[in-house]
């Protein structure tokens, strides 16, 4: 893997007024709040974390489908969330998503060859021709065969779907790839197809990814290094090696542990945590975790503890990281 | 152990303008007192539709057409609606999924726990209210007396779920049919809810059909594990062999393809999809993908042998 960074956000932050009226001026959600980390060329970097963590927000602000309230996002060397729109419309064909559902991320009213090849048209100097078979080229590369050309998505599987949002994403040659939940739609035999397209392309095409998840099995087998949010914040960012072997943040930990594996007989030991996750219309102040953290102190209920480096490559945002 | 309740030769069928669907085909299997039965499969196996049949809650156009459900020395399939009615939610009830759409946001928290207590066993107000505090306190809902006055959308979607089970156990049943009872619920209150449902299983005796696609909620949970594949059972064992030495090519796949912690590489893939239900393949209707097929196994249905003590499998390799 080389070195050259692609992609670096730093305290990247999104709120959002909800509840507004006449009467009221609404109230302030913390969805993406001080987010700040890097990927680099060919890597694949995952967000995990829980329903309302600030995980896909977090994937549209960098791909700059929503604007940030605060923050930067530098992709290579230019920062994009200042850039004028004809600028950043130029640069969009080398950032694209993958969508979590393939049923509502793809109009039924357009065929394969327009759903695949709809960017293609922007692309000044190509012939009919040669989009067709640039269009059943990326088929080929996905998995999709040729007389699929001309149907429209009812009229697949929610794998075949799956592998129709990644050629749509794929087409633009994109140098990063922002992957949201793009397996937690399918079928456990159909999950392992997907994991290993998305492998081999990284590959074959040098891409990098955001990878969102929430699975930890397959983060744990697809990722380089992983970054765990919690309301808003990130809790902790590692290595896989380094995040698998040892947890450094409660949260990480009970996290990791609360994940059903197939292994049957051994008795692990659970951290269970208690109560649900609090809203971010009104996050605890502090630490985010303090509430349900079990080894919560004093200074973690008034104090928010800073994001800092405890070993090379190993961030952690606690007062109390617990040591191996 | 002793059979509380077993399923014979289930079909349900699902009459459609596009032609006849085959949910469930000759599925059987039991389930035993306080036992965790765990069964899995994917979309389309006909796992859910196997629970409804149990309480004759199948939703329009599926019909019952064959098969046995047997409780307590009757045949469900055949009681009058109105004893079935006795059964559902008293002596068997069900859960679900999305626990956002199967409580009535339009009532209380009390007002839908107190009307199975008046119903079933005619509680005035306050003896009813009393029970489901108390179930309330023992599902781990902090503040029972205050938040019983709450509407569902006060909760939140673990919460919820969790009322949804206090009203499963209100009345004391002796199965609970848990249908993805934590698929909707993120992975560290999927923790609480399951640590709980053991608990209750232990505490309480009532036997649990765990009912998911998720194979590490059934390997941590379940005892005995069904595994399901277009409506019918393709094996069924011990849990610790199923995942251990499953001998069905299906679930041998399933396993596989499963990342494993510390796994890199390339995962096992299993060939092809899931078959419509409406175009099944003749023979074995998982021989299209199968890596071990022979010349039988599209020919004609596969045999159901025993191939360890306690352990089936449908497949011609043990013919």
């Amino acid at each position: 893997m080389s070195l050259k960074t692609i992609l670096k956000v730093e305290d990247l932050t999104k709120y959002f007024v909800v509840n507004r009226s006449l009467f009221s001026a609404g109230e302030v959600v913390k969805a993406v709040d001080g987010v700040s980390f890097s990927l680099m060329q060919g890597e694949t970097l995952s967000l995990v974390g829980e329903s309302g963590c600030g995980k896909s927000t977090t994937g549209r602000l960098v791909l700059r489908l929503i604007d940030p309230t605060r923050g930067s996002v530098h992709y290579q060397g230019q920062d994009i969330a200042r850039l004028p729109a004809d600028k950043m419309r130029k640069l969009r064909s080398q950032m694209q998503i993958i969508f979590q559902d393939p049923w509502s991320s793809l109009n039924p009213r357009m065929t394969v060859k327009e759903i695949i090849g709809e960017g293609l048209r922007r692309q000044p100097g190509l012939s009919r021709a040669q989009r067709k078979k640039m269009v059943l080229d990326m088929m080929e590369t996905v998995g999709l065969r040729p007389e699929h050309y001309d149907r429209h998505p009812h009229e697949f599987s929610g794998g075949q779907r799956q592998r129709l949002g990644v050629a749509r994403a794929l087409i633009m040659r994109p140098k990063l790839v922002v992957a949201d939940e793009p397996l937690s739609a399918l079928d456990v035999s159909v999950q392992a197809q997907v994991v290993n397209l998305l492998a081999r392309l990284k590959r074959d095409l040098g891409l990098s990814y955001l990878f969102i998840s929430h699975d930890l099995a397959i983060v744990e087998h697809i990722s380089d290094r992983i970054a765990v949010m919690y309301l808003g914040k990130l809790m902790e960012l590692a290595s896989k090696r380094q995040l698998f072997a040892q947890p450094r943040h409660p949260y990480t930990q009970a996290l990791f542990s609360a994940a059903p594996t197939t292994e049957v007989g051994r008795e692990k030991k659970r951290i269970i945590l208690t109560g649900d996750v609090p809203s971010p219309l009104n996050p605890p102040k502090g630490c985010r975790f303090h509430t349900r953290c079990p080894v919560a102190q004093e200074d973690c209920r008034q104090l928010e503890p800073e994001f800092k480096l405890l070993a090379p490559g190993h961030w952690v945002a606690c007062h109390h990281p617990i040591n191996g | 152990m002793e059979s509380l309740l077993s399923i014979e030769n289930l079909e349900v069928s699902f009459h459609t303008s596009h032609g006849v669907a085959q949910a469930v085909c000759g599925v059987s299997y039991d389930i035993g007192r306080g036992e965790v039965l765990g069964v899995v499969g994917e979309s389309g196996s006909g796992k859910s539709v196997t629970a409804l049949s149990v309480l004759r809650l199948v939703p329009y156009p599926g019909r019952i057409s064959a098969g046995r459900i047997n409780y307590e020395g009757r045949d469900l399939l055949q009681i009058p609606e109105k004893q079935m009615r006795k059964v559902r939610g008293d002596r068997i009830s069900m859960i679900f999924q999305e626990p956002m759409i199967s409580l009535n946001p339009a009532f209380t928290i009390e007002n839908q726990l107190t009307e199975a207590l008046h119903n079933h066993r005619k509680m005035s107000q306050k003896e009813a209210r009393e029970r489901a505090i108390e179930m309330l306190a023992l599902v781990d809902i902090p503040d029972p007396a205050k938040r019983i006055k709450d509407y569902p959308h006060h909760l939140s979607g673990g919460m919820r779920q969790r009322v949804m089970i206090a009203e499963a156990l209100l009345l004391d049943p002796d199965v609970l049919l848990a249908d993805e009872p934590t698929t909707a619920l993120d992975v560290t209150v999927q923790a609480q809810v399951l640590d709980l449902m053991h608990r209750l299983n232990e505490r309480i005796g009532t036997a649990i059909m765990l009912i998911t696609h998720n194979l590490g909620v059934v390997a941590e949970s379940a005892r005995r594990v069904v595994v399901m594949y277009c409506g019918r059972v393709v094996e069924q064992g011990p849990v610790k062999e199923i995942f251990e030495q499953a001998r069905h090519p299906y679930t041998q796949g399933l396993l596989k393809s499963i990342p494993k912690p510390g796994g890199r590489g390339k995962l096992y893939e299993m060939d092809g999809i899931v078959p419509s239900l409406f175009e099944l393949p003749t023979g074995c209707p998982f021989n299209p993908r199968c890596p071990q097929r022979r010349p039988e196994c599209g020919k004609s249905a596969p045999p159901w042998r025993e191939v360890q003590p306690g352990h089936h499998a449908l497949c011609w390799l043990y013919a």
